[in-house]
């Protein structure tokens, strides 16, 4: 038997079905990869070998059983260490949450067990999802497995790392400006982020409500497909979800075929700021796309170099508020005051608020306090959800045009651990090209195009709300393009890592 | 703390118009909270009803209680106001350890409901009082403050939090500034908030109970030099648990801010606390008008868009206005204004109504309620609608009277 672990989720759920694998077997070789190579990635903040094997170990008796099963009933899955989970600790990777344990599951995390994942454990990820590189943990960084001095991308490095690293084939994410994307980008994974309201946010705990969303991390198009169709649909528990069907994703995954396809190319995005690897990197998919049929024009987005700005003014907005309820009173971290005798419940917020969040969580904290604050905010806050509708705008006007849009997920390759640190400008940059996706609540894939210094470079496209298919239908055909091209699939040209073991 | 001067009642208005502002927050009666599924049962034990959403734990998200959009909605059309026909919940910002999400759920410049009146009545005066808007949100966990003097948090060995009361939808109503001649103020006052008290127990929206907290008035006041036409510094009075608190707590800030005023000082701008014990009011916490709660509009949560029709509909379903209902019960009564005026006076048009219900005679029942209960109640600083006696049994002693089995008297001393 060849490494169960390489297996595609669609090839792994074939293989349940037809009796040559147990999920037993699938969901240990993936702990066992899990426990080789954790040393060096550093994707997973917990591990739950025991809960896993149990969902495994009743999946694969209930298939013995003859019980009708999920599609990806006994696949093994990832879930970033935001979405609540029962039996395995919540915590954001802040300090703040510490071995806080949920009494609730998120609802993507009942409908992953409903459809009888194995979850293997919880990913790591910047502190409540604030950064591009996952070094914004505070449990340490998650390092990227194409090379492991560079940074996996973030906030959701570590779902997309997991999945890059062979540790998981499924893995979920979530996508507030970018941390499906950008991640699957850089380690040459697939990221989805659906439509706005099209994945339950339901015990996903919240950085910006208006820009949340969670997502699915695969190694190839079909399996992002197959974990969005389990993930999606509406939930009452969630006013802004939508009530509608998920959109035939899986259908569309499967067709790849873009003959006629409009693709328009935002000519804002891929310019200045990008790396010349990575403009080469996306040029040529465009060619391939070309020559398989697709129509490629320029689009216009005028509003989206206002993105930055937008984002970095309501995103912060939403976090100051949304922050405030880690105060140490119900749960989480509680720390005493120094040197105060008998301290009033406002001190133990301020000193256990001190001590709970990392830097970058407090400035974006101070950032949206400011911009929310009287006399200020219609110039931040007002200024920014304006500049918001006019982005929508343009989404509206450009698809008038095209199917889909197309653009470079990220203006670089993955950069080295540390690079970026000191400099939260430069990180937030990082997002231009997948915030426009945020703001105006559309969908968005990122899916890997070729390498650039030896590193892999993500081709984003973007689609109208609820045509989340269209994202599948384009990937999949620029997916088979690329492997065509290469001749192998895009995640066996990683280099191998040292099995610690 | 120094004793403020307070100035004799009648003086004060010889020179100063008083301004009021008030502010009436209603508990809801839906069986469920706004935001989630837990009861609103009153005094069930501490942190029993509760859950992730009331709770603030990370990842819930709240979603809306229809029922407490059809009472606001109705609340809003018995208070003459329009409808908005898009609206949307905001947050507003603060810490507070009984606030689970240190935000509260509320509505800003979108309120449900705007631009209304209600006319009171008072010695046979009506006076129209105009309401600015009625809104919608969530109340507070309660604090308990255990040690200490005040039963505040200042100064309390620990605090005992119970979240059951968070997330119970509130309306509040706020009333335009009311200005009406100084001698009428106190009794316009408690008129309002007894006239609202009587339209939520008819709109059957609310328990309305004072004492329980499910009615709680806030009241604002501020004087001007009669004449002037610029507002003076207004304090808010909170902590008013009954009706007749009301009152006396609009004569006593009349009282305390002419105070101030003669003695050339400046009132400042602050919360009050009125104490029943002696009808005074003691200082909160300062507040001004640069208080910044950071209000946005609320992302986890749709804007309200009621269908006008639905509207329309539950426009159908409001009870008889007070008002037209006191005419037509003193009509059936056969009493004269005199009679009325003292039974609404007292508070207590509903239980005359419900006891000649039972079977009581009007003339009977009236004098069951206005006698010795009614000098009771005053004694303990209680309404009349507070007492433990029910409207049945009030028509009970009435019948066991006639019968000459008992009398006035004795039916009294074996309350």
């Amino acid at each position: 038997m060849s490494d169960l672990t390489r297996f595609t989720a669609a090839e792994i759920a074939a293989a349940l079905a037809d009796g040559s694998v147990t999920s037993v077997e699938v969901t240990r070789r993936h702990l066992d990869r899990i426990a080789a190579v954790e040393g060096d990635v550093r994707a997973f903040l917990h591990v739950d070998r025991h809960g896993a094997l149990a969902t495994a170990a009743d999946v694969d008796r209930r298939r013995a059983a003859g019980e009708p099963l999920p599609e990806l009933a006994g696949v093994p899955v990832a879930v970033k260490d935001v979405l609540t989970t029962v039996d395995l600790p919540t915590t954001c990777g802040s300090k703040m949450l510490e071995g806080w344990i949920s009494p609730y599951d998120a609802t993507v995390v009942s409908k992953l067990k409903a459809a009888g994942m194995p979850i293997l454990g919880k990913t790591n990820m910047d502190e409540f999802a604030m950064g591009s590189s996952t070094e914004h943990s505070a449990y340490g960084p998650t390092r990227n497995p194409w090379d492991t001095t560079r940074i996996p991308g973030g906030s959701g490095g570590g779902s997309a790392a997991a999945v890059a690293a062979f540790e998981a084939p499924l893995a979920v994410g979530t996508d507030t400006g970018g941390s499906i994307r950008q991640p699957g980008a850089v380690t040459g994974t697939v990221g989805v982020k659906p439509t706005y309201g099209g994945v339950s946010r339901y015990g996903l705990v919240a950085m910006a409500s208006s820009l949340d969303q969670a997502g699915p991390v695969a190694r190839t198009v079909l399996d992002a497909a197959l974990l969005h169709e389990v993930m999606g649909g509406h939930d009452p528990r969630d006013s802004t979800s939508l009530d509608m069907p998920v959109p035939p994703v899986v259908e569309a995954a499967r067709r790849g075929d873009v003959s006629g396809l409009r693709i328009g190319v935002i000519s804002e995005l891929g310019g200045e700021g990008f790396q010349p690897g990575v403009r080469r990197c996306f040029e040529e998919g465009l060619e391939m796309l070309a020559r398989a049929g697709a129509e490629i024009v320029e689009v216009s987005c005028p509003s989206f170099v206002h993105g930055i700005a937008a984002y970095y003014l309501v995103m912060p907005s939403e976090v100051s508020s949304n922050l405030a309820k880690f105060d140490a009173m119900r749960y989480g971290l509680r720390v005493a005051p120094e040197g105060v005798d008998d301290p009033s419940a406002e001190q133990v917020m301020a000193a256990s608020r001190d001590a709970g969040f990392g830097d970058e969580v407090k400035r974006r904290i101070i950032l949206g306090t400011y911009a929310l604050s009287s006399g200020y905010y219609d110039a931040y806050y007002g200024s920014a959800q304006k500049v918001r509708t006019l982005i929508a705008r343009d989404f509206e006007a450009a698809f008038e045009q095209v199917d889909v849009l197309a653009s470079p997920t990220s203006p670089t390759v993955a950069w080295s651990l540390g690079e970026k640190l000191d400099d939260p400008l430069s990180m937030y940059a990082q997002d231009v090209a997948t915030i426009p996706a945020n703001l105006a609540g559309v969908p968005g894939i990122s899916v890997p195009v070729g390498l650039s210094e030896g590193l892999p470079v993500g081709f984003q496209f973007l689609a109208p709300a609820m045509a989340d298919d269209r994202l599948y239908n384009a990937g999949a055909a620029l997916e088979r393009l690329v492997t065509e091209r290469d001749g192998r699939p895009f995640a066996a040209q990683a280099p191998e890592l040292e099995v610690t073991r | 703390m120094s004793t403020p001067t307070l100035v004799k009642f009648e003086d004060a208005l010889t020179r100063y118009q008083p301004v009021m502002g008030l502010e009436v927050h209603v508990e809801l009666n839906t069986a469920t909270k706004m935001f989630c599924g837990c009861p609103t049962t009153f005094g069930a034990e501490p942190n029993t009803q509760v859950c992730p959403v009331c709770l603030g734990l990370p990842g819930a998200l709240p979603v809306v209680n229809a029922k407490a959009i059809e009472s606001a909605i109705r609340i809003g059309l018995a208070l003459n106001c329009q409808i908005a026909e898009w609206c949307r919940f905001a947050r507003k910002n603060y810490f507070y350890p009984d606030m689970p999400k240190n935000f509260q759920t509320s509505q800003y410049d979108e309120p449900i409901a705007f631009d209304g009146y209600v006319d009171v009545e008072v010695e046979g005066e009506t006076y129209r009082i105009e309401i600015e808007r009625a809104h919608m949100e969530e109340d507070t966990g309660k604090s308990l403050h255990v040690g200490g003097s005040t039963g505040r948090i200042h100064g309390a060995d620990y605090s005992l939090l119970d979240y059951n009361r968070a997330g119970i939808p509130l309306i509040e109503i706020v009333t335009k500034t009311i200005e009406v001649p100084g001698d009428k103020a106190p009794a316009v006052a408690r008129a309002y908030v007894n006239h609202l008290r009587d339209l939520m127990v008819a709109l059957g929206v609310s328990d309305a109970r004072m004492d329980q907290g499910s009615l709680r008035a806030d009241v604002n006041l501020s004087l001007k030099p009669i004449g002037a036409t610029e507002f003076g510094t207004r304090s808010e009075t909170k902590n008013v648990n009954s009706f007749r608190s009301v009152e006396r707590a609009v004569r006593y800030e009349i009282s305390r801010h002419a105070g101030i005023l003669d003695a050339g000082g400046t009132v400042v701008q602050e919360t009050r606390h009125f104490h029943e014990s002696d009808g005074t009011t003691s200082a909160g916490r300062p507040k001004s008008d640069a208080d910044d709660y950071r209000y946005f509009p609320e992302p986890d949560l749709a804007p309200v868009a009621p269908d006008p029709a639905w509207v329309e509909e539950l426009r159908a379903t409001l009870p008889e206005p007070p008002a037209e209902r006191r005419k037509r019960l003193q009509t059936e009564w056969g009493f004269n204004d005199l009679d009325m005026r003292d039974i609404v006076g007292a508070g207590a048009l509903d239980l005359v109504a419900e006891t000649v219900e039972a079977g009581a005679t009007p003339a009977a029942a009236k004098k069951w309620w206005l006698g010795e209960l009614a000098r009771t109640a005053n004694d303990q600083g209680a309404d009349v609608a507070a007492l433990t006696n029910t409207p049945a049994q009030g028509a009970q002693v009435h019948r066991l009277s006639d019968a000459g089995r008992t009398n006035d008297k004795l039916a009294r001393q074996g309350d």
